[in-house]
Parts: C-alpha cells; sequence; structure tokens
C-alpha cells in the first residue's frame, strides 16, 4: 500500500481556492525557503514539536519512550529525530501539552476518507481538496492515485505547488487538476538559490508547461520586504508571464505566524519583514496595470 | 453611539426600554386576589378565572409612552414585570432577594412589599400552584429535583410558551365570542356527559373575549382623552390614530398595518396576563401575518416603507419593555435571564410549501439590526427555497456578533412535525418557538416540561446510584465502576438508570399536568389556539388541536466525550482502570495528571467528525430518545425531546463532580448539541459533521452554537462561507445553528482566562484554530490583527 506523510490536513480552508475547502499539507520539500511558515513541513518524516516553554521537564516523555529518542541532561531537553517512530507516547503522558506531532502516515484510501466527510461542504460552497505541502509534486505516485480518485467522486482539486519537481510529474496529473496555485519567488536564479537554496530554471520551466497545457493557473507571490518587492524584480515576474495564461495572482506577504514553530523545532528564527501596506498597494497596481486580476492575501 | 438609521421617536422608546430598571408590580397580584376574593367557591374554576381575567383588564392601569404607536404594558409602565401569586407566592424574603441580586433583579418599593406581606401572602401561601404541587410530589421525585437530575418547568410557571398563528388578524374577539356562543348552543346535554364542563369552559371563554374588548376601548378612550389635553399637533395626531385603531381591533379584525400589530400586541399582553404561561407569546410568523396589511397599505397609498418599519420598531420596543416576571430558585438557575423567549421565525415557507420570504421579512431583518434588543428573539427560517439574498443579509446581521438573528431549518421543522403528526399544511406554518422547540403555532399546545441532566445519570451509574455530590442514593444499585466488565456492561447499566429517572420524571409530569388542567385553565389563551372552541376543553387540559410534552435532555456533548473516555482508555487501550479514573474523579483529578491529560486531550472526542466519539453521541441519544419520545401524557398528547439548555447546563454542571471527560468539578456541562468546551479542535465543519449525525428529525429541536473572531467571517467571502456552514448544516437535516463573532477585546480577556474560553475559535493564516490552543506569540499577532481590521 502507498504511504504518504502527511502534517496536517486542515478543514474549513478558505483561502487555499474557491469555496471551502479541505487542504492536505504533505511533509517533505526540496526547498528550503528562509520565509517558510510551515518549517515543520521540510523534513520527509515525522517529527514532534516541543513548546519548551510549557515543558516543566518533568520526565514523562523519557520514561514512556521506546526508542531512547527522547532524554533530558543539565535540564535541556534532546530530541532525535531520527531514532523517533512517532508512537506518540510522549504526547499520551506530556501532562503539560508541550509536546505534538507533525507527520502521520496515511494511505490514498485514509486521505480520501478525510477529503469525504467534508463533501456537502464542497457541494454546496463551490469547495474542494488543495494538495498542499512541503511539497506535493515531489510525491507523484500518491498524488496521482489521489488526484484520479478525487476525480472520479467529482471532488475539484487545487495543487499548492513551488514547482520544484520533474516536469514529468506535472504532465502525469495535469488533466485531473482544477487549478493549480503556482509560486513564483524570484527570478533571479542566483538570488532564487541564495533564499531557497535550488535555481528556478526548473520552476519556470514547469509554469510554461502547465500554461502550454491550458492548465488554469493561479499565481502565489510571497512577498518578503527587501528580498522580492522591489519594482524591478516585480516587473520581471510581470515580464515572464506575458505569454502565459494566468488566471490570477494572490500577494501573500509574509507573515510570523510561524515563528512558534520554529521555536518548537529548535531551529534558529528567520529575522524577516512584512512589505507596507504601501508596498504592497504599488506591487498590486503593477499587476493591475498589467491586466492581471490581483488581490492581497489567499 | 452608532445612529443606524432609527428616527428620534424610536430613539427615545428606545432608550426608555434600556435604561428603566426592572421593577417588580404588584398590580396584578392585587387584582387576583381580589377576585378570588369575590369569586372562590361561588363559581366553576373556568369561570373564576375568566372572571379573575376580566377583572385585571378592566382595573389595570393604562399606560401610553410618549410618542409610541402600540400600546400596552404588562406592568404599570416599561420593564415593571407582574408576579403570579396563583403559581408562585413569593416569601418577604424572595422579595428582598430579588431586590438585591445582581443579576437578574427586580426592584421592590416599600409599598409592594407591604402588600405582598398582608394581602397576597395570606390568601396565596397555602394556595399557589407551587405549593400545591410540591406537596403532591413523591419523596423520590423531591430528591432527583433538589439534586438536579431534572428541573420542572411548572412549578412556578405555567404551561404555555406558545406561538399564535394567523387567525387573530381575520378575526376580532367579537367574531370569536359568536362562534363560542353557537358552540355553546351546540352542546348536547342529553348524550354528552361532558357537556357541563364543556359549557363553563366555553362560557369562561365568552367572558375573556368581553374582557380584551373592554381593555381595547379603555386604551381607546385613554387615548382620545391624552389627544385632548395635548397641544403639540403630531402627538395629538398620533394619539388619535392610537385611539382609532383601540376601536377596531381587539374587538374587530385589523384593517390596516398599525392595527394588525397592535392586534397581536393585545393578544400577547392577554395572554401573559392572564396566566405566566412560561413567560411569553411569540407572534411567529408575523412576516407572513402582516403582508397582507403591509401590501394593502403600499398599494392604496396609506402606508409607507418607512412608516411600517416605525410601527416594527414600535412593536420591538413593546416587546422589550417586558422582562420575564421574576424567578426564584432552581427555576432561576435553570432560566437565569429576562429573555421571555417570544420568538419569531421570519422567512420559511408558506402554506403551500412556496418561498415565504417577503417584504416585511426584510423590514424585519432590517429591525432586528437596528434596534439590536434582547428581545424579541429574531430569528429566521432558513427553506432551500429561501433566496439567496435573504439568508445572506441574515448573515450579514449575525456576524455583527450579538447573536441575532439565529438560524432555523425550515425543511428540518416540516419534517419534524409531519413526523409528530402534524398535517402538512400546519407543519408549514409551524415552526420553532422559545430557544429552538417545534411546534405547529396556533394549533398546538407543547409544553417544555423540564431539563434532564444526562451526565449526571452516569456519574450515579458509576456510583450504584449513590450521588457522590449530595450524598445520598437516588437511583437504582446497578453496580459501581468497578463491576463493569466491558463497556456494554455499563452502557445497559446506564440505560436501566435512564429508564427509572425518566419514570420518575414523568410520573411527576403526569400530576402537575392534572393539577393544571383542574386548576389553573386558560380560558383566554384557548379562544386563540384552535381546537379548545371545537372541543369545549381548555388548553391545559388536552383542548389544543395537537398535544405534546417535551424533556429537554442536557449535557449530550459532556455525556459522550464521558463514554468516549471510559470506552477508549479503559477497555480499548487499558491505560487505567475505571477505579483509578473514578479515584481521580474524587479528587477532582488533583494528583491525577497524567490521567487528566489522556482523558482531556489525547481521547476521541465528539465534534471532531470522528465516528468513534460520534457513534457514542448517537448511541446516548438514542437512549434517551427511544426512553422519552412516545410515552403517553395525560392530555391525549405524546412526549417528544429537545437537546436545548437554555442556562441549565451551567446549573446541571454546579451539582456534579469531576467527570470522566477532564471536565473539573462543578464547572458547567455542555450546552445544546454544542460539543464539550475546547473538545472540537478540527473548525466548524467537523463540528456541525459531527452534529449532523444526530438524527434531528426525530426531536422537537436542537440548538448548535458556534464562535468565530470578526475575522473568520470577514468580507464578502466571509459572509459567503457563513452561509455556506448554514446551508450545508441545514442540507444535513440539522436542525438549528447561531453564531457568535467576537472581537479583540474578548481576545484580550480570553488570553488572561483561557479556561473560560475554551471553545473560541479564531482564524490564523487561512484556516481556522481554537485561541488556547495557540501560542502566546501567535494570540499576539491575530489580537493586533484583529485590531486592526487586516485579514
Amino acid at each position: 500500500m502507498r504511504k504518504a506523510v502527511l502534517f496536517n490536513i486542515q478543514k474549513f480552508s478558505v483561502h487555499d481556492g474557491p469555496g471551502i475547502r479541505t487542504t492536505i499539507f504533505f511533509k517533505g520539500c526540496p526547498l528550503a525557503c528562509q520565509w517558510c511558515h510551515n518549517p515543520e513541513s521540510q523534513s520527509y518524516q515525522a517529527e514532534i514539536l516541543i513548546d519548551r516553554d510549557r515543558c516543566t521537564q518533568c520526565g514523562e516523555c523519557e520514561k514512556h519512550c521506546s526508542q531512547q529518542a527522547v532524554w533530558q541532561k543539565n535540564h535541556q531537553l534532546f530530541y532525535d529525530a531520527e531514532k523517533c517512530n512517532a508512537c506518540e507516547m510522549c504526547i499520551d503522558y506530556c501532562c503539560n501539552n508541550a509536546r505534538e506531532i507533525a507527520g502521520k502516515e496515511y494511505t490514498v484510501q485514509d486521505v480520501m476518507q478525510e477529503i469525504h466527510k467534508d463533501k456537502p461542504f464542497y457541494e454546496q460552497s463551490g469547495g474542494g481538496v488543495t494538495l498542499s505541502g512541503g511539497e506535493v509534486m515531489i510525491q507523484i505516485d500518491f498524488i496521482e492515485e489521489l488526484v484520479k480518485a478525487c476525480k472520479e467522486q467529482g471532488i475539484t482539486v487545487a495543487i499548492d505547488t513551488c514547482g520544484y519537481a520533474p516536469s514529468d510529474n506535472f504532465l502525469r496529473i495535469i488533466k485531473y487538476v482544477d487549478v493549480f496555485l503556482y509560486d513564483i519567488k524570484l527570478m533571479d536564479s542566483g538570488e532564487h538559490e541564495h533564499y531557497t537554496g535550488r535555481d528556478n530554471a526548473l520552476i519556470l520551466e514547469n509554469l510554461k508547461l502547465l500554461s502550454n497545457h491550458d492548465a488554469v493557473i493561479q499565481l502565489r507571490l510571497p512577498l518578503i520586504e527587501g528580498i522580492n518587492t522591489k519594482n524591478e524584480q516585480i516587473q520581471d515576474i510581470i515580464d515572464f508571464i506575458a505569454d502565459l495564461n494566468i488566471h490570477s495572482i494572490n500577494l501573500l506577504p509574509y507573515h510570523h505566524m510561524g515563528q512558534g514553530k520554529y521555536k518548537k523545532l529548535n531551529c534558529p528564527l528567520p529575522v524577516l519583514e512584512r512589505p507596507t501596506d504601501l508596498r504592497l498597494e504599488e506591487i498590486r497596481s503593477m499587476f493591475k496595470q498589467a491586466n492581471y486580476k490581483v488581490q492581497i492575501g489567499g | 453611539m452608532e445612529q443606524r438609521g432609527m428616527n428620534e421617536r424610536i430613539r427615545k422608546l428606545r432608550n426608555q426600554s434600556l435604561t428603566v430598571e426592572p421593577h417588580l408590580s404588584i398590580e396584578r397580584a392585587r387584582l387576583v386576589t381580589e377576585a378570588y376574593e369575590k369569586h372562590l367557591g361561588k363559581v366553576e374554576t373556568p369561570i373564576l378565572r375568566a372572571l379573575t381575567f376580566q377583572h385585571i383588564m378592566e382595573n389595570k392601569t393604562l399606560c401610553i409612552n410618549d410618542g409610541e404607536l402600540i400600546v400596552g404594558e404588562k406592568g404599570e409602565q416599561p420593564q415593571y414585570a407582574p408576579s403570579f401569586p396563583e403559581l408562585c407566592c413569593h416569601t418577604e424574603e424572595d422579595l428582598e432577594v430579588m431586590d438585591q441580586r445582581d443579576k437578574i433583579f427586580f426592584k421592590v418599593d416599600e409599598a409592594a412589599k407591604k402588600l405582598q406581606r398582608e394581602k397576597i401572602i395570606p390568601f396565596w401561601e397555602d394556595r399557589s400552584m407551587r405549593k400545591n404541587i410540591l406537596a403532591q410530589m413523591s419523596a423520590e421525585w423531591v430528591d432527583c429535583y433538589e439534586s438536579g437530575i431534572f428541573t420542572e418547568f411548572m412549578e412556578q410557571r405555567g404551561p404555555g410558551h406558545t406561538v399564535a398563528d394567523g387567525k387573530m388578524y381575520t378575526k376580532g374577539f367579537l367574531d370569536s365570542k359568536a362562534e363560542i356562543q353557537e358552540q355553546i348552543k351546540s352542546l348536547d346535554f342529553l348524550e354528552d356527559s361532558q357537556a357541563y364542563e364543556k359549557k363553563n369552559q366555553l362560557e369562561a371563554m365568552a367572558l375573556c373575549c368581553d374582557a380584551i374588548v373592554i381593555y381595547g376601548k379603555r386604551y381607546a378612550q385613554y387615548a382620545k382623552d391624552m389627544a385632548q389635553n395635548e397641544t403639540d399637533p403630531n402627538k395629538k395626531a398620533d394619539l388619535l390614530e392610537i385611539a382609532a385603531n383601540c376601536q377596531v381591533v381587539p374587538a374587530h379584525k385589523p384593517e390596516t398595518f398599525a392595527q394588525a400589530i397592535q392586534m397581536y400586541w393585545f393578544v400577547h399582553i392577554g395572554v401573559t396576563t392572564e396566566i405566566n404561561p412560561w413567560d411569553a407569546l411569540s407572534p411567529g410568523r408575523l412576516d407572513q401575518h402582516l403582508y397582507p396589511f403591509y401590501k394593502k397599505g403600499i398599494e392604496d397609498g396609506t402606508l409607507t416603507r418607512e412608516k411600517a418599519k416605525e410601527l416594527l420598531q414600535c412593536l420591538w420596543v413593546k416587546f422589550n419593555n417586558q422582562p420575564a416576571p421574576p424567578k426564584v430558585g432552581i427555576t432561576l438557575k435553570e432560566s437565569s435571564t429576562y429573555t421571555d423567549f417570544a420568538n419569531l421565525n421570519t422567512g420559511g415557507v408558506k402554506d403551500d410549501g412556496s418561498d415565504g420570504v417577503n417584504e416585511v421579512s426584510y423590514l424585519i431583518l432590517e429591525t432586528m439590526d437596528e434596534m439590536r434588543l434582547l428581545q424579541p428573539s429574531s430569528n429566521v427560517q432558513i427553506s432551500k427555497k429561501s433566496p439567496h439574498n435573504f439568508i445572506k443579509k441574515a448573515c450579514e446581521i449575525s456576524r455583527k456578533g450579538w447573536g441575532q438573528p439565529a438560524f432555523y431549518n425550515t425543511e428540518a421543522i416540516v419534517e419534524e412535525l409531519l413526523r409528530a403528526g402534524k398535517n402538512i399544511v400546519d407543519a408549514r406554518q409551524g415552526g420553532s418557538s422559545g430557544c429552538v422547540e417545534t411546534g405547529a403555532f396556533g394549533k398546538e399546545a407543547y409544553i417544555l416540561t423540564g431539563y434532564f441532566n444526562l451526565p449526571k445519570i452516569l456519574e450515579l451509574t458509576l456510583n450504584n446510584g449513590f450521588d457522590p455530590i449530595g450524598k445520598k442514593q437516588l437511583g437504582l444499585k446497578t453496580g459501581y465502576g468497578e463491576d463493569f466488565k466491558t463497556y456494554e456492561d455499563l452502557f445497559k447499566a446506564f440505560k436501566k438508570q435512564l429508564h427509572y429517572f425518566i419514570n420518575v420524571k414523568v410520573t411527576g409530569n403526569h400530576i402537575i399536568e392534572h393539577l393544571y388542567a383542574k386548576h389553573m385553565p386558560v380560558p383566554f389563551l384557548s379562544i386563540i389556539t384552535s381546537g379548545c372552541i371545537a372541543s369545549g376543553k381548555d388548553y391545559n387540559a388536552g383542548g389544543a388541536l395537537y398535544n405534546t410534552n417535551y424533556i429537554q435532555g442536557v449535557g449530550i456533548g459532556t455525556l459522550t466525550d464521558c463514554l468516549s473516555a471510559i470506552k477508549y482508555n479503559v477497555f480499548d487501550q487499558k491505560r487505567f482502570t475505571i477505579k483509578e479514573l473514578l479515584k481521580a474523579l474524587e479528587d477532582d483529578f488533583i494528583g491525577h495528571d497524567t490521567i487528566h491529560n489522556l482523558v482531556a486531550n489525547r481521547t476521541p472526542k465528539y465534534g471532531n467528525d470522528d465516528d468513534y466519539a460520534d457513534d457514542i453521541m448517537v448511541e446516548g441519544f438514542n437512549a434517551f430518545h427511544n426512553e422519552v419520545v412516545g410515552r403517553k401524557t395525560r392530555k391525549g398528547g405524546v412526549y417528544g425531546i429537545d437537546m436545548l439548555p437554555t442556562t441549565c447546563h451551567v446549573y446541571f454542571g454546579s451539582v456534579m463532580g469531576a467527570s470522566p471527560n477532564g471536565r473539573k468539578a462543578y464547572k458547567p456541562l455542555s450546552e445544546g448539541i454544542s460539543p464539550e468546551k475546547g473538545a472540537d479542535r478540527k473548525g466548524p465543519t467537523a463540528v456541525i459533521k459531527s452534529a449532523s449525525k444526530m438524527d434531528h428529525i426525530k426531536t422537537g429541536g436542537t440548538l448548535l452554537n458556534q464562535k468565530f473572531t470578526p475575522s473568520v467571517v470577514t468580507g464578502d467571502q466571509g459572509l459567503e462561507n457563513m452561509v455556506s456552514l448554514v446551508r450545508t448544516y441545514f442540507n444535513l437535516d440539522g436542525h438549528h445553528i447561531q453564531f457568535n463573532v467576537i472581537d479583540s477585546k474578548t481576545l484580550l480577556d480570553a488570553q488572561k482566562r483561557p479556561e473560560d474560553y475554551k471553545d473560541l475559535i479564531v482564524r490564523v493564516a487561512g484556516y481556522s484554530d481554537h485561541f488556547h490552543n495557540l501560542s502566546k506569540e501567535l494570540q499576539d499577532e491575530i489580537i493586533e490583527r484583529t485590531e486592526q481590521g487586516f485579514h
């Protein structure tokens, strides 16, 4: 049975495509964007998030861990994700509610069962399923099976992607997908590599490919002050998409919502800024002038 | 202050309604006592009640507030609530308490206290229904009542709480009187052994027709007299208009929009003065009833849209001027509010099944929005046929965050009524009243008889029928927690206990029904309730076309999570024994952190669209349903169930120790069919799915609450999402849903006292979460964002 690791199934999701949706978050991403607001999505394995402010070092987690993946030393809490088998016993016995798990294995059938639960809402609101991550397009065998099953059940599918996956993967599922929510971050390949860990050649190529196949594409631009908000950077994007078939554009200003999760993963906090409302408005009007349907927010 | 489109007249009236302190009015008690002193023992009881009603209507103080266009008050002036010593004779101490208490107080002046002491108490203390009822109840009943197993609605309020239909808009009380007299003439004293009782009853109704007509005439004269002394020409014209309207109604059928409203209001005053019919009468499908008058007025140029709205706003003020009569003791705890549950059902369908939304429906929505008053409870009935605009407009008002309108599902209501034996037309003209209870408006006596504490039954089941809080053996000896070898054994014992306690409750109900039928007929209410004239029987004796008694189940969410906690942890996962759990409950979980964490946070719970818990909910619900529904009442009707709490979940929680789901001792239970606070962690769609697994159609109404921050439902898209949530819930046969939308001030408070806000849902980033589950940083960010209105 084919399995994938998910880190969240978000119901009543209303900013990731039309209507009331269920967003399925897949774990594992080929990029490592500095502004990522779901840092727990990057690794492919299940991992435990620890709220160190709530932890009283009572030792219950260590006592119940059969894998020796948790231990304390000198009033410090250690966790080895490699050893962890995600049994959740440490969470069961954490009386301070300081631990949570990101990552659980699902079969396609399991996911379909969860999706199916919210079908009455899709039918009423024109919503459906959004597959997000992490990066979904690199788990293509699972995704292909899942989107086919959705199509068979008449459930519409949106795919939220960074575009960094083999082109063939896109071709395999394009006919089952109703809309692609496609991230564009930076046009300069060097900058792209600097901020995300990968260059953007494949990403831009796949965007062209989807456009050529008449896929419905909503571009999503995460906007981080000073990194990708300059006029010329925006103009480069507008120039690039001029020949493409783009349905609409969402400007997604950076927010600090992910900071708590960085702390829980014991990762250093990114120091980044949200563009000002004025700047966002200027960027919005640039796209508007180029005749795009554009909005700030999801 | 926000202006909201009220004119000066309405603003003044509204202000008066909101600023006058609630008072006890002693006038009615005095008049009732005078009438009883004069007639008691000399006439049959229905006649006695009718003469009493007449004495009140002939003598009660008239009141025309400055600027108002609709007249009539229950007391001498706005916010003066009458008492009903024949039902509940307040002691001197009661009066002190209601005068002094912080919440739901009523100021009592010295003259009232004196009258109560010297006249009311000596006459009524041994004659009141309350005294009578409590004297007739068994020792078991009294134990259960005092321990919080159930409450009793008729202990200090009469049956009623009913809804008018459209008859009064096509028939004046002189017409009704003629009909009654015809009925008296047709009585067959040779063959009908009940003819004499029927004659008494019908004559009582005829006397009540006279009484309400006299009341109208008195107002006509009073307004005319005031007009004569009035120098302001506008005010003079208003008073003459009032006088003209009161010349027509209630004696004759109304001819204009204003007269139709005045007709309803006279009837409202009549019904709620005759007795305390569980606080109120409701106009029900007001938009349907008023529309013909509206249409006629607009067409012949005698009415404008603005004038119609002003008249509706005058009516709203009248409702809000009447606090529910003072309550004491357990009844105050179960219904701790000034609201008297007058309820509108705007929208729905017409008697032919077509869409019922009309221009008056929209006027009512605007009125509720502009007035923002606690009363009347302005709710909407949404059918599949309701226009998108209508539901959207209702959502737009609802998201402003003060809880109105709530949403009722027309198709569910109709199906519930059909299942309970109503014909299709009566079902379509029916709706929900009070909180959510379904009835055939104007044709049914559907009596709420009391709340029933479902989680308490489990507490007793785990303790061999012994109440660990009251320290009394209340239930059957079905074994202790550790005696149950399987979950099924436990549930079987729960059902046995349930059967026993419902028997105790219904046995008491039978006696109380009998007492009301015998001692407290309501001939005036009987006139406006279809079936009573035709059968010559009183509303309280089964005269209505349909008769139903309800028992209201409270705490299904708590019960489900408790059963789930035991099943999952003790029997399935074997994480601890039932004995260990009971020890933890006894200690209120102090020193049992591990068990508390497992049951509170690591156990399947109702409200997450998780079949493990939801199947248990269905099983618990069915047990309650099967125990109650279909039992016969003494009036020839049957029992039904509602799943609603008013404020009783707080009281019922206060009589219980800690519970297996992690709830601490004395804390409130879950309300309505909403999940236990903080148990639902997957957002509103999951709550709706879980709640819809209950078979709502088998009930007489259920209540579901949802809370949001404003940003969840902001913008047009937010509004559309709200519409979709309501529509989907109703597609799944949900009966009722209401929304609370919360601002940043509340969020700040929630941050300080998270234990009080466990069910608060907030928008995070494209999704929602429970506020208390978020990190401090995230909470701060959300508060900031809410204040900025950015989303």
